[in-house]
């Protein structure tokens, strides 16, 4: 896995909020579209479809044979792949051309995202006239494909692809949060693995962990790096934790509620297991999978989408056959507070499509979305990782059901901790939620997850985390994320300064043309009127 | 002559039309993080390439490397705790990325390697670090999977000075422990021979786009190298040197069974795994 093109991604998506889509020279709304009643298949479409994959050759070939499969059935659509692995790039390429009405026709993103592209006029398709269509909507007759009919797309996960009472994405995969634990480790520590971990269970075994012998190697490992435990992602790691405590992150329509005291309890909290050595993230350390495999770490909390990377035999892995440790790997939910009344977030690709002048065209690009949602497509996919498919026609499937039952039964297509983690979300469907999405949602995730970050750099850096320092760090981070100043602050509303000079130049020297192509034509009358 | 006259006023409008959109165009780049991405990291390579030429002709000659005062030799640097503030002076060797005004960069004196990641620096500034400029930078020591930088939000200042470090030939060193001890150098790899990678079909391949070959033209390369039934894992980094480079479309070349001399930095994630900058097909 390449550092460099991940972590950019991930600041990437906070550079971006910096631009003004309404600013964009050029940018000319599209019509609004209305789906035609006949597709018109006498015509030749092309269209382009951007997708992320985990950095998983199976993936890529998943989204290519479902191409070749969609093409068989449509020989008059073309569907061009350009694959990327990072939704920050999609994000930030896909507001690039907005500008230039050169967006994909259907693309993979997070609502989050669709909240900023909405933005610009029309430029994503709401979806609830094409779900609803007799020929062509959601197992609409006159479709080539079996797709799934509406009531089969699973309602909490559509439900996410909602933004102001509209659908503007179908979904397409979802996963969530787990914990990778080194279960041995853990008994060895004199401790019983519960069920349901509890942030006190995990902060207390990881502090116990922390115990080393005279020469400074680690008792429980015996050797001379262990990180108890690795967050992955730090913004769904604060964003989760205030859920859990039914705190303030932000409302509905965009207001900011993420620096509150229970915020500020947390960061203590954790800043007083770094300074332990107890605990680190991803953006400090490194991967969460490489450190656990190594028998460096006992608590890795990642993605289930991540689960391939996990364990001891997991079937993906970025570090050298020696040094693995070979221990038991057990799934479990992300730690809670209130283990009776689970919550986790979910999270996971959608599939929006993107508005263009030519309404066949949009509606060739909503028969490919849709084709995204077949069986085909949806257990192969949901078998590369720890996701699960967004419709009950594949996860009632028998095929998908067999999937599941041989959990286990190999460490590639069945590998344990993979098929687990997708149990994991199946078995807690009604225990997920999502975070509001408005404009600029995107960026008070960052800002949540920067929170953490910051707070952990300077306990390791020995700096001192007390009010001052908390209050400043909310002062910077809302000033670096733009927060505070309106859920659109940073989209068009901000002030743009003086008028660059070749604007000036330009509009200066239009004006003078105008002007003299006025007296020219008025000379001109006033001659002939003469003669 | 007046229709001339209006109709060149009116050709003038239109060039300085669009001699302002191509101003805002870049402004706008300048903003956006996606441009500026894909601008850095078409950058670097022509640099990188230049730093190798010339350590090849130039390296010899010696340079007083005097340490100004409150700056640390690269011995003090390296035992320095982890996550202590550090103080350096050191010469670009290659730039890897701007973006959002931060900078990575490969910098050396004569005692040793550092690497800078995501330093605090202007779009300006990028642009004076020419390889051998020497810098002074300020930031904490850290280490990201095995790899010891200089993290996240150091900053610098541009010094007089200029070095550029020779190549270090560390074939012999190839699976020892005294490789790490050349961490982010530029250094040398000689006489290797390609291997086989499975590509995403699993076909034998001598190189993959990203690990496992889930990338396309453009993403990093990847490809197995060996000496003496050791095989190794190499990388040509994308930001460091794109797929416009010389060394991108080398590697793209290469056939199983080459043998092959590289030149690269000596990075470091979970074990060796150089970026490499330079391939020469004997």
């Amino acid at each position: 896995m390449s550092r460099f093109s991940k972590k950019l991604a991930l600041l990437c998506a906070v550079g971006t909020l910096s631009l003004s889509l309404t600013g964009c020279h050029g940018s000319k709304g599209l019509p609004e579209f209305t789906v035609p009643e006949e597709f018109d298949t006498s015509r030749n479409y092309e269209i382009t479809f951007w997708a992320k994959n985990d950095t998983n050759k199976t993936q890529t070939e998943i989204y290519k044979k479902a191409i070749a499969d969609f093409e068989a059935l449509y020989p008059n659509i073309t569907v061009n792949l350009n694959l990327y692995t990072d939704y920050g790039k999609i994000y930030n390429d896909v507001i690039t051309n907005i500008s230039t009405n050169t967006t994909p026709n259907v693309c993979i993103t997070y609502p989050d995202h669709i909240a900023t592209y909405l933005t610009g006029q029309n430029t994503v398709v709401p979806l609830d006239d094409l779900f609803a269509d007799e020929k062509y909507g959601l197992g609409g007759t006159d479709l080539a494909y079996d797709g799934p009919a509406r009531e089969e797309v699973i309602p909490q996960f559509l439900n996410e692809c909602s933004i102001d009472g509209h659908y503007y994405a179908v979904p397409y995969m979802r996963s969530t949060e787990a914990c990778y634990v080194n279960k041995t480790y853990v008994e060895n520590l004199g401790y019983t693995l519960p069920d349901v971990l509890t942030w006190d269970f995990i902060w207390e075994v990881s502090e116990a962990a922390t115990a080393q012998n005279a020469d400074g190697t680690y008792v429980v490992n015996g050797q001379n790096v262990l990180i108890p435990f690795i967050y992955k992602s730090t913004d769904n790691m604060m964003i989760q934790m205030l859920k859990q405590k039914n705190a303030g992150y932000s409302t509905a329509d965009g207001s900011i509620e993420l620096f509150n005291d229970t915020t500020t309890d947390l960061l203590y909290g954790i800043a007083g297991h770094v300074k332990s050595g107890a605990f680190s993230t991803f953006k400090i350390s490194g991967y969460p999978a490489n450190f656990l495999n190594a028998g460096q770490c006992i608590f890795a909390i990642d993605s289930t989408a991540g689960a391939t990377w996990m364990g001891t035999d997991a079937p993906l892995s970025d570090i050298s056959e020696d040094s693995l440790v070979q221990f038991e790997t057990a799934v479990r939910m992300i730690p809670q507070f209130d283990p009776e009344h689970p919550e986790m977030i979910s999270q996971g690709p959608s599939v929006c499509v993107f508005n263009k002048s030519d309404s066949q065209e949009v509606l060739a690009s909503w028969l490919f979305a849709q084709y995204l949602l077949t069986n085909d497509v949806q257990i192969a996919y949901s078998e590369t990782e720890g996701y699960v498919p967004v419709t009950s026609k594949a996860q009632n499937s028998a095929e998908y059901q067999d999937y599941l039952s041989e959990c286990g039964a190999d460490n590639s297509t069945h590998y344990a901790v993979k098929i687990e983690a997708s149990k994991l979300l199946l078995d807690n469907v009604d225990n997920t939620f999502v975070t509001p999405v408005f404009n600029g949602s995107a960026s008070l995730r960052d800002a949540s997850g920067q929170l953490i970050e910051n707070v952990v750099k300077s306990t390791r850096r020995k700096e001192t985390v007390d009010d001052t320092y908390i209050q400043k760090l909310y002062s910077d981070v809302e000033s670096l994320y733009r927060l505070g100043q309106g859920s659109d602050a940073s989209f068009g509303k901000k002030e743009l300064g003086a008028m660059p000079r070749a604007s000036v130049i330009l509009l200066s020297t239009l004006a003078v043309t105008w002007v003299l192509i006025l007296l020219y034509v008025g000379r001109e009358y006033l001659k002939n009127r003469k003669k | 002559m007046k229709k001339k006259t209006l109709a060149l006023t009116m050709a003038m409008a239109l060039v300085l039309s669009l001699a302002a959109c191509g101003n805002s165009n870049a402004d706008v780049a300048a903003e956006s993080t996606a441009a500026a991405t894909t601008e850095a990291a078409t950058t670097e390579a022509a640099t990188t390439e230049a730093a190798a030429t010339e350590a090849s002709t130039e390296a010899a000659e010696a340079v007083a490397d005097e340490k100004s005062e409150g700056v640390m030799t690269y011995e003090e640097y390296m035992a320095a705790d982890l996550d202590s503030e550090v103080v350096i002076e050191a010469y670009v060797q290659a730039k890897q990325s701007w973006w959002e005004d931060k900078a990575t960069l490969y910098t050396q004196d004569q005692d040793g390697a550092y690497f800078i990641y995501n330093s605090v620096c202007s779009e300006e500034d990028y642009a004076k670090l020419v390889p051998g400029t020497k810098i002074k930078v300020t930031g904490y020591k850290t280490e990201w999977s095995g790899e010891v930088e200089i993290a996240e939000g150091a900053t610098f200042e541009i010094e007089e000075g200029s070095y550029i470090a020779p190549v270090t030939d560390v074939t012999d060193l190839l699976g020892t422990d005294d490789l790490i001890n050349y961490q982010n150098q530029f250094v040398a790899f000689k006489g290797m021979t390609v291997e086989a990678s499975q590509d995403a079909t699993g076909n034998d391949v001598a190189f993959l786009y990203n690990y496992d070959g889930s990338g396309e033209d453009g993403n990093d390369l990847y490809f197995n190298v060996s000496l003496n039934g050791q095989t190794y894992t190499f990388t040509v980094e994308s930001y460091l040197c794109d797929n416009t480079t010389d060394v991108y479309n080398a590697v793209k070349n290469l056939k199983i069974g080459d043998t092959i001399d590289m030149e690269g930095f000596l990075y470091w994630y979970e074990g060796v795994n150089p970026h490499i900058t330079s391939v020469t097909v004997k």
